[in-house]
């Protein structure tokens, strides 16, 4: 019973945050990788880190146009 | 109150709000057909469960984990289910994912409960167990924006009244038309807690890690205004031509 409670537990949380969308978990790793690597230097963290979540919503909503379209 | 106030009021609200949308659909179908005692009850059942889930585990994150761990693991987790929530906005408004149907929804509910055995007695399991099903589902993800928000800001309080407003609202404004809220707009509400959740959760992992932001809270805005931007023209630009 324990065991197939964490079992839940973990498809829920994997669900949550890999789900149908594993490049949105990857992309986060890596905004949180920048964050850390950019602190000291803010002009470039300003920039960088929302074109990086920018360029990974496009990338994927396009990815499914692409699909519809062929 | 603080700029990082206003947009966690507005982007729990929004979440619930949408939520608890699609979770009144699921009551109101469980209540028309099996009876409204047990369906008010499952769902004010699932509602408990979920404000203990947010004390028991807002409460400690508070006060035991590091602020800036704490910050970081918040903002990632806004992060994934913010660009969820836009994705799926954007897809909807460029007509590649077709629009949450809530009457749909409510009409295959109904005809599903209509195929099950009559209600015995004046306490009935199935509505209990669809509305409570209905209600804990859809709120899993606004209990963890309450706490992740909550607890990130230390406006735990803060993000529980916000949601509890959501929740009242909705359930007002379905007791009084009786039935579910096919006329709200849903993806537009999607699209604005989209965008605040990605403007909050990079705005804290960057925070968390130790990139001050210029003009502190002030710097939310300039997210939510980058993705909006973003939004508006996702909307157009995505869209697939009709070919003649």
């Amino acid at each position: 019973m324990i065991r197939r409670g964490l079992r839940s537990f973990g498809r829920f949380w994997w669900d949550f945050l890999v789900g149908d969308t594993p490049e949105f978990f990857l992309v986060t790793l890596v905004v949180v990788a920048l964050a850390f690597l950019l602190r000291s230097e803010r002009a470039w963290g300003v920039v960088v880190l929302p074109v990086v979540v920018l360029g990974a919503l496009v990338l994927s909503t396009w990815r499914v146009r692409q699909k519809k379209k062929s | 109150m603080r700029t990082s106030d206003v947009v966690l009021i507005l982007a729990v609200f929004g979440a619930s709000l949408v939520e608890m949308v699609e979770a009144l659909t699921l009551v109101v179908a469980a209540g028309a057909t099996r009876g409204w005692r047990s369906a008010l009850e499952g769902a004010a059942s699932a509602a408990l469960v979920l404000a203990v889930l947010i004390v028991a585990v807002g409460i400690p994150l508070i006060h035991y984990v590091p602020i800036d761990a704490l910050r970081v693991a918040v903002g990632g987790l806004l992060l994934v289910l913010g660009m969820g929530w836009l994705r799926k906005a954007w897809l909807r408004s460029s007509g590649l994912k077709a629009m949450h149907d809530e009457d749909l929804i409510y009409e295959e509910t109904v005809s599903s409960l209509r195929l099950e055995a009559p209600p015995k007695t004046s306490r009935d399991a199935v509505a209990f167990a669809i509305a409570f099903k209905g209600v804990f589902l859809e709120g899993t993800e606004v209990a963890l924006i309450v706490v992740s928000l909550g607890a990130s800001s230390h406006r735990l309080g803060l993000a529980a009244v916000s949601a509890a407003a959501a929740v009242v609202l909705v359930s007002l404004v379905g007791a009084f038309v009786a039935r579910q809220l096919s006329s709200v707009p849903e993806n537009a509400l999607k699209s604005v807690v989209g965008v605040m959740l990605c403007s909050f959760g990079l705005f804290w992992v960057g925070e968390g890690a130790g990139l001050h932001w210029p003009g502190s809270d002030l710097f939310i805005l300039v997210f939510v205004g980058v993705f909006s931007i973003a939004t508006l023209i996702a909307g157009k630009a995505l869209r697939v031509p009709v070919s003649a």
